[in-house]
């Protein structure tokens, strides 16, 4: 969040490069998308662990990659060790009995130090070394089109992969786990288990949206991850209002939907001028705070005009 | 088949607002009981159900599932042999799930669960045909969500998803006391029907007297954690609600204290 070049560019008007960058951020930030909805939405579970992971990401696929490793494996690790810190906080939820808000708070700033010693440093620079980018723009299309292409790819088969598991016997208790415990309990499941799982996938696909990124922007930085947690819930709301979340299936697009039209909002934002008034990137979490909050109050307000 | 051999159960042990749950409860319930399960309020009823289920572990005693010590096993391992109904119709089945995915969960109790098709195909017609004996037209619903049906409906489905399996034990906590009178008939009728085609062994509590003498073959009376009156047979086909109240002044010296019972 801290660093996000392409919408850093501030113009009168939205551009058209401003238009693929919104896109391109709204498609790579999509898959720590679908991890908020899998904790917030379908597990129940507030999971602020993701601030960490997807630096966490960032951190061992650049690290992997300066280490010669091939981009794409890097996504592979990034996501197990997101996986893995997803697991801590399950664990001290589940058999520590911590408080989710709390144990998730507890993981992400242990993280922070974490993420330091992977990199050996506050941040890392990929420059001159080959990214999953490359792969995509020596096919030959124009850079500014090839990245939202290939991140819209990776939240296709995402979203088809999460909507599979979540019509298989386990993904059901997934889905059932976040409802309701005393009854997926009755019929035989370990719901510890099941939340365990279920945080760690979250931060896996946010570790692989944080080694994206890195891999996008040519560098890993500690403080990528602060206020992604709020970003990634506004995108979720925005999807849920615009788009609708009738079924898993329309949820999960809606969430990727959610995270274009939130990063296009940001964009618009930034290239808004009311006279001598504009608003700078260091406002964008503001902006997004008052967004969450006026899309979890609309509902509560909704009903009371109605009365 | 199951037994519960000298459970002792405190809650908030300790502390000023400590409570002797069970004291020293016996109990053992042969294959093919069908209990009814009455005591006044705080007798430890419901806590004699979680106490099966595995919501806690006694403080002492041991309980037993077909000759297996199962005092320390977690509830979601016991629910390999127990199904459950409870007294708040939506704990039974998950709201935002549709009726044919609630059956697939049920329909996999206790059993390993992979990552095939959670609703099968080839089930739904055998889902219909169960939903079909309920007669509330469930049957034709089986994509809606269960967050769309009454609580009726909701207890119904849950009867059919606590027995889909064969349950060992079948416990039914006060699971028509959050109904209004005509729906809580109609699912102790459904009750009655699948235990006896079953042949289900089953722990009902209740906290209405008559349906305590109408249903099942055998009737335990709690008071303060302990089984204070066993009868079963034509010794329970004879009994009447005086005969009941009598028989617990007799044994307690009082008067029965929940008036809720008394009404019942």
């Amino acid at each position: 969040m801290a660093t996000c070049p392409r919408s850093a560019i501030r113009e009168q008007n939205m551009t058209w490069y401003a238009f693929y960058g919104a896109l391109e951020q709204g498609f790579v930030y999509g898959l720590l998308v679908l991890g908020v909805y899998l904790t917030f939405r379908v597990l129940d579970f507030p999971d602020l662990t993701v601030d960490g992971s997807l630096p966490l990401g960032a951190a061992v696929s650049s690290v992997a990659i300066t280490a010669g490793i091939n981009p794409y494996l890097s996504l592979l690790m990034a996501m197990g060790a997101g996986f893995l810190a997803g697991m801590v906080t399950g664990i001290l939820n589940t058999k520590f009995k911590i408080l989710h808000l709390l144990a998730s708070i507890l993981t992400m700033i242990a993280l922070y130090s974490i993420n330091i010693r992977i990199m050996g440093k506050p941040n890392l620079t990929l420059l001159g070394t080959d990214t999953v980018l490359d792969s995509v723009s020596n096919l030959g299309l124009p850079p500014h089109m090839s990245a939202p292409l290939l991140f819209a790819c990776f939240c296709a088969v995402a979203v088809v992969a999460l909507v599979w598991f979540l019509h298989t016997e386990l993904g059901l208790t997934l889905l059932a786990t976040g409802d309701n415990a005393q009854m997926i309990t009755a019929q035989g499941v370990n719901t510890h288990t099941v939340i365990i799982f279920g945080v760690g996938l979250s931060n896996a696909l946010a570790a692989l949206s944080g080694a994206l990124v890195a891999q996008n922007q040519g560098a890993a930085d500690v403080n990528m991850g602060v206020g992604t947690i709020v970003a990634g819930l506004a995108s979720v709301i925005v999807g849920e209002t615009l788009f609708g979340c009738r079924s898993v299936a329309r949820a999960m697009i809606a969430a990727i939907l959610g995270s274009v039209a939130y990063r296009l909002a940001i964009a618009l934002a930034l290239g808004l001028k009311l006279g001598s008034f504009s608003f700078t990137p260091s406002d964008l979490n503001l902006i997004t705070a008052i967004l969450v909050i006026a899309a979890l109050v609309s509902p509560q307000l909704k009903s009371r005009f109605r009365k | 088949m199951l037994v519960l051999d000298n459970i002792t159960k405190y809650f908030n042990r300790g502390t000023i607002n400590e409570v002797l749950a069970l004291n020293n409860l016996n109990l053992t319930v042969n294959e093919g009981d069908f209990i009814t399960v009455i005591g006044s309020n705080g007798a430890g009823k419901s806590t004699t159900l979680t106490c099966v289920a595995g919501g806690f572990k006694p403080d002492t005693g041991a309980i037993r599932i077909n000759n297996e010590d199962i005092t320390d096993w977690p509830e979601y391992r016991r629910a390999a042999f127990i199904g459950r109904v409870f007294q708040d119709p939506l704990k039974g089945t998950c709201a935002s799930a549709s009726i044919e995915q609630n059956m697939a969960l049920a329909l996999k109790r206790g059993k390993p669960r992979g990552l095939s098709k959670g609703v099968k195909d080839k089930d739904r017609p055998w889902f219909r045909e169960q939903l079909a004996t309920l007669g509330l037209g469930l049957e034709n619903r089986l994509k809606d969500t269960a967050g769309l049906l009454s609580g009726g409906q909701r207890q119904a489905l849950t009867m059919l998803m606590a027995t889909m399996v064969r349950p060992d034990i079948l416990l039914l906590d006060e699971h028509t006391a959050a109904l209004d009178p005509k729906t809580a008939n109609q699912i102790l009728e459904l009750t009655h029907t699948i235990v006896e085609t079953q042949h289900l062994t089953t722990l009902m509590v209740t906290h209405n007297m008559h349906q305590a003498l109408t249903f099942g073959n055998r009737l335990i009376m709690l008071d303060r954690g302990e089984v204070i009156l066993d009868v079963a047979g034509e010794e329970k086909k004879n009994l009447t609600v005086d005969n009941l109240l009598q028989r617990f002044y007799a044994l307690r010296g009082e008067a029965m204290g929940s008036d809720r019972l008394l009404l019942g």
